[in-house]
């Protein structure tokens, strides 16, 4: 057992209100400069939709993730080393700008300077990239709640899986939904991105699974991220280096969440430690699909037990930090209650980010003009909701419906127990059926609808302790002296082709 | 998995730095967003190396009781991107002048060296007002000096005091509950003048004015935090995702505490996505809907199996048992006003026993007088308005009773009319003969004409429906079918399941409520609709229930000690407060373009009223506008013909020795016709207003319904507008002779930190300081608490606070005034009857005192006059004062006063408070921003806990129960400017507002009332099913009733355009939305790349294929207004019909050419949009329904525009 641990991550669908706030927080303090215009380390998408770069999940266009060979070992889907060095000078499976979009601002300075004329003056919109006046054709968030496009809700990647007349249906009042998938990185415990380096810029940090592009030894090649299914890495044009998010570790460093949780008003994320067995990896990814969740969830570790905290130790692990993992929020959504899910498993890079599949409203049926969902039940039962399961299965569980089943189950469970509670108007047999669908004891219910409703941030993000003086006293170990000069001294950038 | 490396060679991880010094910062201040957004989000901006970064929420909200989610974080997309503005290209970082304007200016200086003479030579000259006039909007910017600017506005104010008088200068600038003292620097300088401020929330449609004709309140609703308290959340109108963003998590969390949430939208909006059920109701029939609602719950929980808790609720709270006239006409019966109790013998000495009511009591079994109605609130010594069920004559008990279903009870054929088919019904209902003075009445009970109304049969024969599947009879769920869209097996559900869990929990229903509702003509029809629904379930001033309104953030707490600040009631008795709608509708000339409002909107035929009052509803707006001035309903400047100094100098010449000569010298003129209020002749010179300050707001066009009008009446620009006036023929009391002028305004003024479509049309334009660069406060009526803005960084480049700006003008204007006004200037100042004082029982009934109907009494049968006496050289010494007014008058709101004498002078004789000392004199200061910060919290009940118990004993005394105990444990608190940026901190219990909030629990509406039987602020002092007003009887909706959205041919917004081919008339909607508050954040390029660089139109995807448009292409959509150019969004989210472009574009960006309008700029959202007025909101001086300042008065609704749309074939820029 080699334990380490992962920052690893929740966000609950069902609360998420898409209004994107985590992306202005993250661009604000990371990615407003040159060259970087166009990264979104944060984005949030409408489902269904194509997402942004466009249709980044169809590997079929952009070769990314890692894929079972016959001999059950695991090889990056754009190619073993050998043939990704052929392409290295041109990378076929790259988003190009129209995949992302041409960043763009306006003439403002025209509001101010035209001359007196016939008519008013307007600001134009200008490239970013060239100057010029241009079209605004694309966006990093195009598709922004339009469910029911026949341009870009009809070509998500996830419809294949469903029939000709279910993907129609989507499009009639009486199914027309949609819900929003906020993204970061997933700092994935078998990350392509690392694999595909040709400069061994990218690592992932031994302390806590942060994936990082080194900007000093980073050439550019690009090569992470056409492998990143996610596409969650990002060339900056201005300095010939790629960038990704990075997890806010200077603010994790320094016990405060990263800058998009923080700022989630729908307080739909969560964070904390989990504890994972690093000797247990490669057996997970040779899984067939449908069996990825499962193994993904059998890797992780609980804090708790005896050994496993014997061997943390071992590996360096302090008390503190097993604390921490111990109220790791995330280690009971994702293990203890199994209601958070990773994002396409099928990439196979184990990410370690987990979503809560969201509850939606109930289908209806129109006659003669006329709008009707009333059914039976107060809350509608899952299998009524807008989505077909398939749908929700293809995102989150590749393609596992009992996965997906199982989690929104139990959040219509602990609905109808708290009505019973606060209410009063369900009866107890139908709620203790619901709760013994999915195993479900009253304690349990009483604890998911606590950090689901009434969280602190404290609770939310549960920041393992990052023991910065060690970090540093490995550069001088005289810390006295660091206290004193830390700050003094000169910086630079990363440096184009350095 | 060999790659996976445990990089802990410290050197090759040093370039981590890179990051790590990217988010160091040197210090973190608080501050918030002072947009007219209902966040008010607590955030800290971090300023780097001196200049300002980024900003981050702030966390620290203290928590609200055990079980309440925390309010951490609070803060949305749009305002974590404020920091982009500081720096950005659109920033406006110093004065800019009209070039054209700027020519003049200097060119007349030079041959006048008196400024004030300069400006009179540029104005007096047709041409050249003409010249800059035709300029604005137009380019020609120059930047200019503080100086200059300066002097000549303050050179433009002066002349227009001494040519037309002061009541032709005005300002607007909407909801100051964002920044209190940015607001209350321009009024304060505007009403020291003698000017007059312009309303916003009734003008933005915001104001739902059916929360005064039911409450007796502006609006108040619950915090955030209390919808989790509810069990049911029905929402309307209100996309919580979009307009509450930072207050939906609330929503969310609390359906995992097993809450049901339904969503009645046209579209599927963001919040359904949230919802149990989503209910596409047809765009702007919600009314139908909840009718269908109410038919349900009242004959299944009421008639068939009575739910107690509904019962008794309806007794208490409720208007229901009150006795109500039926009035034989020539139809048959028909519902009119409730019984006076002075009608009765026994009770006809009673003090303004016209003003008290009766219901049937049990115990007597006769009719009997409860207290807590409006006529006890005014008794002269008060303590028996509150709602105990006591006879306040005798003492005795009472038992109301709901119904008169009984042994003696008579049933009668009563006249119901349903308005969305045309019908009339014939429904018997329960009834009683009372004696009275005049003989023998008929009575009902409001509770047995809302069982007629809404069509339950209880066996008492009549039209009654056979059955929920009567779709002839209103209101089943089956009648409402057709006009909602929505089955009626789910309206039934819903009504069920509403109810049931009102029962069971005791009234935790709820309704969200917005714009979405609020903006349709029929606004208060709608909500009146849900609104019965919560009162006949007993929801509201319950925890969790309630109609919780949020458009406009309208709550400042510090109410009371705020407006005395803002308009300067410190220093004179009177101010000048306009209610915007009826404003803009007169001055910018679109009353001219409408022709008698029956045309568009159901009215009935007869009334019980009769034919002379009947004739209110069968007018023209404008007509009725200029009633309501006549007879004091609405206030109206200026006020008249002349200017107020020369009146009062003619009345001196004709004998008039005091004041209250020269008032009555004024009324005589009116009376005998020799002077006319300007609202008569809104068209002549003599009546134009002058000079316009524009802050905080975008008055030109986000606001601005009827823009094109604006551009043409008020600015004398261009206009794409091509309606023609057709008024002619259809008024009276309006004069619509002369041609309707363009250009009446000489100067417009904006101050503003980016360069706006306001700005753009402005013909100076005042640098503004960020709200990360001034100190002023912040509250909301989502959250309980009061935040700061606070000075991160001094204005940047040239910038200044809007308090230094008007303390600017104020000292440059009293420099001029040394010249040019030294005297005491007499003004006289005429003031509608106002709400929460005894004005409130003023006009029992509708009589003209210029048709002889009655005599013309100042502050009775017509507007207040005051004559005050203005000292203009001492202007900015009172601006920066707190005067003496305010020692001596106290200070209070909502009908609540309490004394400050001893805390202002604690403050005078302070060794430690900042004051200032002027003609021997010593007064708080209030020259810096944060001293008159202080000033408000050290003055306000809210903040100050032993002004809180005074106050609540002034209650005592009025409700004659013990109240002062909510305010006894915080006598101590104090909260200061330094207090609030160091934590957010909670408002206190106050008797200004109706909820409370002892131990962290959630503010709640009404909890007050319901728990401490105080009454609301109506006519009965309870709660309104009914309005008996003759107003309301003539318009047909004195009971809750369905009217149907006025049709687009009668609406005539098209007229002149053409349809051509693949073009569709579709109705406009413009919903709040989601990269943009209002047009705020609107250019800002964050938000732009998050959108499409653009506001779109959203279409539905099957028009999209008539029109032949595909997302994305530019279309064109217009109608007789005018012209807007934009891109399209295709979704079948959008229903087939509607279109939305949201609220709220400018025109400054990215607008091409309109082909249709011969290749001009096209416009903004406003463009397309006209206003019209509700007439029967205009009434006043008659209980809750008397006018206040954005409380009461007709709204500037706009959403039942209908324009036709086609693809833009060729971009033309």
């Amino acid at each position: 057992m080699d334990v380490r641990l992962q920052v690893s991550m929740v966000f609950h669908l069902d609360k998420c209100i898409g209004c994107h706030t985590c992306s202005i927080a993250c661009k604000n303090v990371w990615t407003d400069r040159k060259g970087a215009e166009y990264m979104w380390w944060n984005n949030v998408e409408t489902k269904p939709g194509t997402g942004y770069p466009t249709k980044w999940e169809d590997q079929s266009k952009y070769k990314g993730g890692w894929e079972k060979k016959d001999n059950g070992e695991p090889e990056l889907k754009m190619g073993n080393r050998a043939s990704r060095l052929i392409n290295i000078f041109h990378n076929p499976t790259l988003p190009k700008m129209d995949d992302y979009y041409e960043p763009f601002t306006y003439k403002y300075e025209d509001l101010f300077d035209s001359p007196e004329g016939a008519d008013q003056p307007t600001a134009r919109p200008i490239s970013m990239v060239t100057g010029k006046f241009m079209d605004i054709e694309a966006g990093p968030n195009w598709d922004d709640d339009l469910g029911g496009s026949p341009v870009y809700a009809e070509n998500d990647p996830n419809f294949s899986g469903l029939s000709p007349e279910e993907q129609q249906e989507l499009f009639d009042v009486e199914r027309l939904v949609f819900f929003y998938l906020p993204r970061i990185c997933n700092h994935c415990l078998n990350p392509a991105c690392v694999a595909a380096c040709p400069s061994g810029a990218i690592y992932k940090r031994g302390e806590d699974g942060i994936v990082l592009i080194n900007q000093e030894v980073c050439r550019g090649w690009r090569m992470c991220v056409s492998a990143c299914p996610y596409k969650k890495t990002y060339y900056n044009w201005s300095t010939g280096k790629s960038e990704k998010c990075i997890l806010c570790f200077p603010r994790l460093e320094t016990g405060q969440a990263p800058a998009c949780f923080h700022s989630c008003v729908g307080r739909i994320r969560y964070l904390g430690g989990i504890l994972y067995d690093a000797d247990r990896l490669t057996d997970a990814l040779k899984v067939d699909d449908d069996k990825l969740v499962e193994a993904h969830r059998d890797i992780i570790l609980d804090p708790q037990d005896p050994i496993v905290r014997e061997k943390a130790k071992e590996n360096g692990i302090d008390e503190r930090t097993l604390e921490a993992c111990e109220r790791s929020p995330v280690y009971r959504y994702v293990k203890e209650w199994k209601m958070a899910l990773p994002l396409h498993s099928e990439f196979r890079t184990l990410p370690m980010l987990f979503y809560v599949p969201p509850l939606l409203p109930v289908m209806a049926k129109t006659e003669g003009g006329v709008y009707e969902t009333a059914n039976e039940e107060l809350f509608s039962p899952i299998e009524k909701a807008r989505l077909p399961i398939k749908y929700l299965a293809s995102l989150f569980s590749a393609g596992n419906t009992d996965q997906v089943s199982y989690a929104l189950k139990k959040q219509y469970a602990v609905r109808l127990f708290k009505r019973l509670e606060t209410v009063g108007d369900v009866s107890k047999e139908v709620v203790e059926h619901a709760l013994a669908e999915c195993g479900m004891d009253a304690a349990e219910a009483e604890a998911v609808y606590r950090l689901t409703s009434l969280p602190t941030m404290d609770e939310r993000v549960v920041i393992p302790p990052m023991h910065r003086e060690e970090a540093m006293a490995m550069l001088d170990d005289d810390m006295w002296e660091q206290k004193g000069s830390a700050g003094f001294g000169f910086r630079e950038a990363p440096v184009r082709g350095a | 998995m060999t790659w996976i490396k445990d990089l802990i060679s410290p050197k090759t991880r040093s370039w981590e730095e890179f990051y790590r010094n990217r988010w160091q910062h040197d210090k973190i201040v608080r501050s918030t967003h002072g947009v007219n957004c209902t966040g008010g989000c607590s955030w800290n901006i971090y300023v780097k190396q001196g200049i300002v970064t980024w900003e981050m929420q702030a966390l620290d909200y203290p928590l609200l009781e055990d079980g309440l989610p925390p309010y951490e974080p609070r803060g949305c997309q749009r305002g974590i991107s404020y920091s982009w503005y500081l720096y950005s290209p659109i920033r406006v970082k110093y004065p800019y002048f009209r070039g054209a304007l700027q020519d003049l200016w200097r060119e007349a200086k030079k041959k006048f060296p008196d400024p004030v003479e300069a400006w009179a030579s540029i104005v007096n000259n047709p041409e050249s007002r003409a010249r800059y006039q035709r300029a604005r909007g137009k380019g020609g910017f120059r930047r200019a000096s503080w100086d200059e600017v300066n002097e000549i506005i303050s050179a433009s104010v002066i002349h227009t005091i001494k040519r037309h008088g002061s009541d032709r200068i005005l300002g607007f600038s909407p909801i100051p509950a964002m920044s209190f003292l940015s607001y209350a620097a321009g009024s304060r300088f505007l009403q020291l003048l003698g000017g007059m401020n312009l309303s916003f929330y009734d003008w933005y449609s915001d104001l739902p004015p059916a929360s005064p004709e039911v409450f007796g309140e502006q609006t108040d609703v619950c915090e955030s935090a209390d919808w989790y308290n509810s069990k049911f959340l029905a929402v309307m109108g209100s996309n919580l995702n979009m307009t509450r963003t930072p207050d939906c998590h609330f929503a969310a969390e609390s359906r995992h505490n097993g809450t049901k949430m339904v969503v009645l939208a046209p579209d599927f909006s963001q919040v359904s996505k949230y919802a149990d059920q989503w209910i596409p109701v047809h765009a702007g029939q919600d009314g139908a809907f909840w009718n269908g609602v109410n038919h349900v719950i009242l004959k299944e929980f009421h008639y068939e199996k009575p739910t107690q808790y509904f019962l008794d609720y309806a007794k208490r709270y409720t208007d229901s048992p009150f006795l109500v006239e039926l009035v034989k006409t020539e139809n048959g019966f028909e519902a009119g006003r409730l019984v006076r109790a002075n009608k009765l013998s026994r009770y006809k000495t009673e003090e303004n026993g016209e003003w008290k009511f009766l219901i049937w009591d049990e115990l007597s079994d006769g009719p009997r007088m409860p207290g807590g109605t409006v006529g006890h609130r005014w008794e002269e010594k008060g303590g028996k308005w509150n709602l105990e069920f006591k006879d306040t004559s005798t003492g005795e008990d009472i038992a109301p009773r709901l119904s008169l279903i009984g042994d003696d009870c008579r049933p009668i054929e009563v006249i119901f009319r349903e308005y969305g088919t045309d019908a009339i019904f014939k429904r018997n209902v329960p009834a009683r003969t009372i004696e009275t003075e005049d003989g023998r009445t008929v009575v009902t009970t409001i509770y047995d004409l809302l069982m007629s109304q809404f069509g339950v049969d209880r066996a008492l024969g009549g039209d009654y429906p056979t059955g929920y599947d009567d779709e002839d009879s209103s209101y089943t769920p089956a009648w409402q079918e057709k006009f909602s869209g929505v089955g009626r097996e789910t309206v039934i559900k819903f009504a069920r399941e509403w109810a049931v869990t009102a029962e069971k929990t005791e009234g935790k229903c709820m309704v969200i409520i917005g714009a979405g509702v609020n903006h349709w003509y029929h606004n208060n029809l709608m909500y009146r609709s849900a609104m019965t629904a919560l009162m006949l379930c007993g929801c509201v001033g319950k925890n969790g229930g309630g109609l919780n309104h949020y458009v406009g953030q309208e709550k400042l707490a510090p109410v009371a000690p705020w407006s005395t600040l803002a308009f300067a009631k410190d220093w004179y008795p009177a101010s000048r407060l306009q209610n915007a709608p009826s404003w803009h509708y007169i001055m910018s000339e679109q009353w001219r373009y409408e022709r008698e409002f029956k045309e568009y909107y159901s009215v009935p035929d007869n009334s019980a009223v009769g034919d002379q009052l009947g004739k209110l509803a069968h007018m023209h707006a404008a007509d009725v506008q200029v009633k309501a001035v006549r007879n004091g309903w609405l206030p109206f400047y200026p006020q008249f013909e002349k200017k107020n100094g020369e009146l009062l100098k003619e009345a001196a010449e004709n004998g008039a020795t005091t004041d209250a000569e020269s008032v009555e010298y004024v009324v005589k003129q009116l009376k005998d016709k020799k002077l006319k209020f300007s609202v008569e002749d809104p068209g002549a010179p003599e009546n134009f207003p002058r000079v316009w300050f524009i802050w905080r707001g975008n008055a030109l066009l986000s606001s601005a319904k009827g823009h094109e009008y604006f551009l043409k009446h008020y600015l004398g620009t261009h206009t794409n507008k091509i309606a023609e006036p057709c008024v002619e023929g259809s008024v009276e009391e309006i004069d619509c002779g002369s041609e309707p002028p363009s250009g009446k305004m000489d100067l417009v003024v904006d101050l503003n930190f980016r360069m706006d479509t306001s700005a753009l049309y402005s013909d100076i334009v005042l640098p503004a300081a960020t709200w990360y660069e001034k100190a002023d406060l912040n509250s909301t009526d989502l959250h309980s608490f009061i935040h700061p803005l606070s000075e991160a960084v001094p204005p940047s480049w040239e910038s200044r606070s809007d308090w230094e700006i008007f303390r600017g003008l104020a000292k440059k204007v009293s420099e001029l005034a040394e010249k040019h006004l030294p005297e005491p200037v007499k003004d006289l100042v005429t003031a509608a009857l106002s709400h929460d004082t005894k004005d409130e029982i003023a006009q029992p009934s509708i009589k003209d005192w210029s048709k002889g109907e009655c005599e013309p009494v100042p502050g009775k049968s017509m507007p207040h006059f005051k004559v005050v006496e203005r000292h203009y050289p001492s202007l900015y010494n009172q601006f920066i004062s707190l005067g003496p007014l305010a020692r001596e008058n106290g200070m209070g709101a909502h009908g609540v006063k309490y004394d400050i004498a001893d805390f202002y002078d604690d403050v005078v004789n302070a060794q430690s408070y900042p004051l200032v000392e002027w003609d021997g004199k010593k007064y708080p200061s209030l020259k810096r921003a944060e001293e008159a910060a202080n000033m408000l919290l050290y003055f306000a009940p809210e903040t100050n806990g032993e002004l809180a118990y005074r106050a609540y004993q002034y209650i005592e005394m009025k409700v004659g129960r013990p109240l002062a105990d909510l305010g006894e444990k915080s006598r101590n608190a104090r909260v200061t400017y330094k207090d609030l940026q160091a934590q957010p901190r909670r408002i206190l219990n106050s008797p200004c507002w109706s909820g409370l909030v002892t131990h962290g629990r959630a503010y709640a509406p009404f909890t007050y009332n319901y728990e401490r039987l105080v009454p609301w602020r109506t006519l009965t002092g309870r709660q309104h099913f009914y309005h008996d007003h003759e107003g309301y009887v003539a318009f047909g909706e004195n009971l809750p009733t369905y009217k149907p959205s006025p049709k687009p041919a009668a609406f005539g917004d098209i007229k002149l355009s053409k349809q051509g081919e693949k073009t569709l008339a579709l109705n406009y909607l413009t919903p709040h939305g989601k990269w943009h508050i209002h047009s705020t954040y609107y250019d800002n390029n964050r938000m732009l790349t998050l959108s499409r660089g653009i506001e779109p139109l959203w279409v539905n995807d099957e028009d999209a294929i008539e029109m032949g448009l595909n997302d994305n292409d530019w279309v064109e959509a217009y109608n007789d207004n005018g012209v807007v150019c934009t891109r399209c969004v295709v979704s079948a989210r959008i229903p087939r019909g509607v279109c939305i472009q949201y609220h709220s574009p400018e025109r400054t960006l990215s607008i091409p050419k309109s082909p249709i309008r011969g290749k001009r700029r096209a416009g903004g959202h406003n463009s397309l949009t006209r206003i019209r007025l509700k007439p029967v909101l205009m009434m006043g001086g008659y209980g809750q329904y008397t006018y206040h300042f954005n409380y009461w008065g007709p709204t500037g609704v706009n959403r039942d525009t209908f324009i036709l749309v086609k693809k833009l074939e060729k971009l033309n820029w």
